[in-house]
């Protein structure tokens, strides 16, 4: 299988200085949110990157449309690297990743009729008139599920679900290669969070988009994900196409998100074991030495405390698809 | 005796767009140690019916008719003295987000002993850090005596609920409302905090009215449920039946749009048509019939007719749907 890769993380780290001393003139810690972070998105699917708060997937997500600069480490979108380019280049590499938020009602401007809003990519990027920028837009309302004739209302007369139909449709203005969509369905109501992803399923296969889907909830991403990667404190701790990660889960950190999952079966509910983690998760300005989970994780042993797992393949198999930052998988 | 007995609850808020239907006309009961969930979307009235149990509903015009009868008692026919001897000491109460439930100002074994004190007057300051230590160690914190003087933004979010509910456990309550108590959370905290719930539940024989829009936490936890749409119950069954045998056409798209951990890969939700309605503007009839599929079927009766709770097997439905097709709403399901 030699598919295309469309996006490439290689090596990404992000610290952000903390607790800055005003004497010293220099930030005595650092927030380690994303730290040696490289995976492969290939062109037509979608990677789903799966975390709780904290663990460095929304720092991740930024750092892939370069929203902010990585503190090392590079993102190469079609061969280019992106973290390098000029401010001229990228806005053009701009053209080629967008960008769908969580919240919906923060990410559009209030003042600003939902038309003008999808149109906003066009206009900064200069791509058309006036006239083919309103008729396009029109047409992407139209591509989302919103009635073209809303073009002159405003982002409050709309529902939660409507607004990110709009915020799909502005990021999808300027025909990306790449959408990072950062918790495109957790503000939204059950019946609507799955109207949005079918929509998003729909446009990837008529337009061949590749995702990037961040999400805190391993049962979103079952259906939209052709691979996913699990991130626990600024790592990956487990990635793989997604029967390999649900159903033969090696970390003991994804096999404990799996089994909290709350499942919508009664039936089902007391028939499994569920694995309770004990504690919070430890903070990333100064984490754990060796293995960063094994502060809570029920297998931990002393070589969890000196030796940092590496992330690598598992056992039988053999393409490297299923890879786990483990001393003791399974 | 029933515990707690709501009749005909109706919740209307004046507003400058009009008058919001919030509730309109629901009853259930709850009895001793029972655990009923309240579940339903944004707007479906499922928190304002929870915040008239102990009249918590604050605003201008804010208009409640029915009767809330706690053993027995009119809570909405109270003094509000009266209810204060209610709030927190018969039912206590645990909110969405724990940070805006506690007083940044204080500490928590402050917070947790007033909440003991204003009940029971005069004891002690000794008697009350002692029962502040007793309550965080009951509810997991780790090292009380340490924790008991420290200020709600030294925890972290799950720990904030854990303080939440010991301070709603401090009174024993007869009933404890958990409004949303896991949205804000993380999967695997949640996980922790429903297990609290439950074991307090155990330990106090305490009944739990829990309002979620999770149907996941919902299967977890309880015994009973109510589906709330627009301001009403469409559908009251036990958990078992809701799930299993459906009875109402929004319960159905509900269960259906819950993306399951078992949901094949690119495997296409079924999802319910439309947005929920506005609950100033109402449709008339049932204020489903604008997404069901199933409404066109009946001519022009759901449009018209406002559906009534009635039996349905052994649950309740508000639909006007013949019993037979409302019993195999999810095709087949009498061959499961």
């Amino acid at each position: 299988m030699t598919a295309e890769v469309v996006l490439e993380a290689r090596s990404l780290r992000k610290y952000f200085p903390t607790g800055s001393s005003k004497l010293l003139q220099r930030p005595t810690a650092m927030v380690q949110a994303v730290d040696d972070v490289s995976f492969a998105l290939e062109r037509g699917t979608t990677l789903a990157i799966v975390g709780e708060s904290g663990c460095g997937k929304s720092t991740l997500g930024r750092l892939l449309a370069r929203l902010i600069e990585p503190t090392s480490g590079s993102v190469l979108l079609d061969g280019t690297n992106v973290s390098a380019a000029s401010s001229r280049e990228l806005l053009a590499l701009r053209r080629d990743i967008q960008v769908v938020f969580q919240d919906p009602y923060a990410c559009l401007n209030p003042r600003h009729s939902i038309g003008q809003s999808i149109g906003t990519p066009i206009r900064i990027q200069k791509t058309m008139s006036r006239s083919a920028e309103k008729d396009r837009v029109r047409e992407l309302m139209n591509l989302v599920g919103l009635n073209p004739e809303h073009y002159n209302r405003f982002p409050h007369e709309f529902s939660g679900g409507q607004r990110q139909r709009a915020g799909i449709a502005r990021a999808l203005a300027l025909q990306p290669k790449v959408i990072i969509a950062d918790e495109p369905v957790s503000a939204l109501d059950v019946s609507i969070q799955a109207q949005i992803l079918n929509l998003m399923e729909d446009l990837q296969t008529s337009m061949g988009l590749s995702y990037v889907f961040i999400a805190h909830d391993l049962s979103v991403v079952r259906h939209i994900a052709d691979r996913v990667a699990v991130m626990y404190l600024g790592k990956i701790v487990e990635i793989g196409n997604p029967s390999a990660v649900y159903e033969g889960a090696a970390h003991p950190y994804t096999r404990a998100l799996l089994s909290a999952v709350p499942v919508a079966d009664p039936r089902a509910a007391g028939g499994r074991r569920r694995i309770v983690l004990s504690g919070d998760v430890p903070s990333p300005v100064d984490p754990p030495s060796g293995c960063r989970f094994r502060t809570r994780c029920p297998k931990a042993e002393a070589r969890c405390a000196t030796e940092e797992p590496r992330l690598e393949a598992q056992n039988g198999t053999p393409d490297g698809g299923h890879l786990v930052a483990c001393h003791f998988p399974g | 005796m029933t515990l707690l007995s709501v009749q005909d609850l109706r919740v209307t808020f004046g507003t400058a767009d009009g008058d919001v239907h919030a509730v309109q006309g629901v009853s259930f009961d709850v009895e001793a140690g029972e655990t009923v969930a309240i579940v339903g979307e944004s707007g479906s009235g499922k928190s304002v019916t929870a915040n008239s149990l102990l009249r918590l509903n604050f605003g201008a015009d804010v208009r409640t008719s029915g009767r809330v009868l706690l053993e027995g008692r009119d809570v909405l026919a109270m003094t509000e003295d009266e209810v204060r001897t209610v709030r927190g000491r018969d039912v206590a109460m645990i909110f969405q987000d724990p940070l805006t439930a506690l007083n940044p100002f204080y500490t928590v074994g402050r917070q947790i002993a007033e909440a003991y004190e204003v009940h029971h007057p005069g004891t002690s300051k000794k008697v009350l850090r002692e029962i502040a230590l007793d309550s965080l160690q009951k509810v997991g914190i780790p090292e009380p005596s340490k924790r008991v003087d420290q200020y709600p933004h030294e925890f972290s979010g799950g720990m904030r609920q854990r303080i939440v509910i010991a301070i709603a456990l401090v009174n024993r309550p007869k009933i404890l409302i958990a409004d949303e108590p896991t949205t804000a959370l993380d999967v695997t905290v949640q996980a922790q905090i429903l297990e609290l719930i439950a074991a307090m539940q155990q330990e106090n024989g305490s009944a739990v009215v829990l309002i979620t829009h999770d149907l996941g936490v919902v299967a977890e936890i309880t015994e009973r449920v109510m589906v709330m749409y627009a301001g009403r119950v469409v559908e009251a069954a036990t958990v078992l039946d809701a799930f299993a045998t459906p009875t109402h056409p929004y319960t159905r798209g509900l269960l259906k749009s819950v993306k399951s951990l078992e949901t094949a890969r690119h495997e296409r939700l079924e999802s319910i048509p439309g947005i929920p309605p506005s609950l100033i503007n109402l449709p008339t009839g049932c204020p489903f019939h604008p997404r069901c599929s199933h409404a066109a079927s009946l001519g022009g009766r759901c449009s018209t007719e406002v559906p009534v709770l009635r039996k349905v097997g052994a649950s309740s439905s508000a639909c006007h749907l013949p019993d037979e097709r409302l019993r195999d709403l999810l095709g087949g399901a009498h061959d499961r």
